[in-house]
């Protein structure tokens, strides 16, 4: 589907030059600590990669931290605020790493709270609004399948820090898919009124799903180097974990294969800019706090 | 903080034995589990010395467990306490911390505390989905109540009061009680 974003998309060449642009070469904080030098159209690559694993995270964790103290039961309450908790740690991971790869200095934080909305690269299905429980479980279990697998793929990376991070939240991700999974069987073979919500939540949220499997310039880059699998090669075992999961919750999956996309090059719903207007207040209404 | 960093570091910093040094650290209470201490809970991976400063590479249990800061605060105060002026803490993520690295006494006192201490040698390469379930519902492996020690119990939530727990129940003496997760 030709569209905007396509017009718009960056190659990595066009990456890798704007990254040597703006970074003085000489004094890289990672070269000084002894690193191998990372090839430069890689290393544009590896920020913009690291950025969309930290932002998936960081939206996703926020959006899931919005239902804090509105949970439906108490159990449910604390146990999306703690998958939230797992999400913004992973992110601090992620985030870190593209400022330290980047090499312009800038922390986490920074990333998270300083960009606007069109410098975010996670994909849309994490940004939709919560809706009701059932789609917020949803839109969790088609992500936390995606998760798993991308993980999984990742701590086998050829870069190690890449792969430590991997090694480390696929354990956080595997409880995470399976309170979800466990959730969407329940909902979905529950009562009717339970099942047409789930229904609802899946027919909106499947056309999202495509978006985590679409590859680009800068996946093929990273592909090439055994930093990240292609985007495509993970469709099959999703297929296989979410496919099931939905045939025994008695859902129907909807027909066709339109994928919405665009997150991933930083053209997002208008829900985005929102939830950033409320995440980001405090640095915009009194730049540079600290406490 | 500045009544402990104010401890002035001597010129040249006396270098105590990495074995005192965790002997030091083994009396750091977890702060959210304080019958547990860092050492036991096997998140201290490493004591080195770098020249005259203390280097410390500490591994976080879960990505977000928000204690992490307040450990390395208690590690940085403990040290300065005896007298070690230089102290650098450096975050290690590989090898991921498993709930396997509980020391065996700490289980005892996690139980002693109500906690049921995770099942040990279970957890680790993160295929935990089906194995976990397979472990605590049902099997001849089960979740003994750390009350009255009952093996009748039942998961009520796979997430609890923090990341490293979930909330479980006892059928017999009906009382609910934490599970130190298995990851």
């Amino acid at each position: 589907m030709p569209s905007l974003p396509d017009v718009m998309t960056r190659d990595a060449a066009a990456l890798a030059a704007s990254a040597a642009a703006a970074r003085p070469a000489p004094d890289d904080p990672a070269d000084e600590v002894g690193r191998e030098p990372v090839h430069e159209p890689t290393r544009a690559a590896l920020v913009e990669f690291l950025t969309r694993m930290g932002d998936n995270t960081l939206v996703l964790g926020h959006r899931l931290s919005e239902w804090c103290g509105h949970g439906p039961a108490l159990e449910e309450d604390i146990g999306v605020a703690n998958i939230a908790l797992d999400l913004i740690g992973q992110t601090q991971f992620w985030l870190g790493l593209a400022g330290e790869v980047e090499g312009r200095g800038r922390k986490a934080d920074d990333l998270a709270f300083l960009r606007d909305v069109w410098e975010f690269r996670n994909v849309l299905l994490v940004e939709l609004p919560n809706g009701d429980y059932g789609h917020t479980l949803m839109r969790q279990f088609l992500f936390d399948a995606w998760h798993v697998e991308a993980l999984r793929a990742l701590a086998a990376s050829t870069e190690v820090r890449v792969a430590g991070i991997a090694a480390k939240a696929v354990k956080e991700a595997h409880y995470h898919l399976e309170k979800s999974a466990d959730l969407v069987v329940r909902l979905g073979d529950g009562t009717e009124e339970s099942r047409r919500r789930m229904q609802a939540a899946l027919d909106v949220l499947w056309p999202y799903a495509g978006e985590l499997f679409l590859g680009d310039a800068v996946d093929a880059v990273l592909a090439e180097a055994g930093i990240a699998p292609d985007p495509a090669s993970l469709r099959a075992a999703w297929d296989a974990t979410v496919r099931p999961i939905l045939a025994e919750a008695t859902l129907r999956v909807p027909d066709g294969t339109f994928a919405h996309k665009g997150g991933r090059r930083g053209i997002h719903t208008e829900h985005l800019g929102r939830m950033l207007a409320e995440m980001q207040f405090l640095q915009r209404a009194y730049p540079g706090a600290t406490w | 903080m500045a009544s402990v960093t104010a401890h002035s570091p001597a010129e040249t910093q006396a270098r105590p034995e990495i074995g005192t040094i965790r002997d030091w650290l083994a009396e750091v209470p977890d702060p959210e589990i304080p019958v547990i201490s860092i050492v036991d809970l096997g998140i201290v991976r490493d004591l080195a010395w770098e020249d005259d400063t203390l280097v410390v590479t500490v591994t976080p249990t879960y990505s977000g467990c928000p204690a992490t800061a307040v450990i390395n605060l208690a590690i940085e105060e403990a040290l300065h306490a005896r007298g070690i002026g230089r102290l650098r803490i450096e975050r290690s993520l590989t090898p991921p911390w498993t709930s396997d690295w509980i020391a065996a006494e700490a289980r005892e006192a996690l139980r002693a505390y109500g906690i049921a201490p995770p099942i040990d040698g279970t957890a680790a390469d993160g295929r935990l989905l089906g194995r976990i379930g397979r472990l605590t519902g049902g099997s001849n492996l089960t979740v003994a109540c750390p009350r009255c020690g009952s093996n009748r119990t039942e998961r009520v939530s796979q997430f609890g009061s923090t990341p490293c727990k979930a909330s479980w129940r006892c059928t017999d003496c009906l009382e609910p009680f934490d599970y130190f997760k298995c990851i």
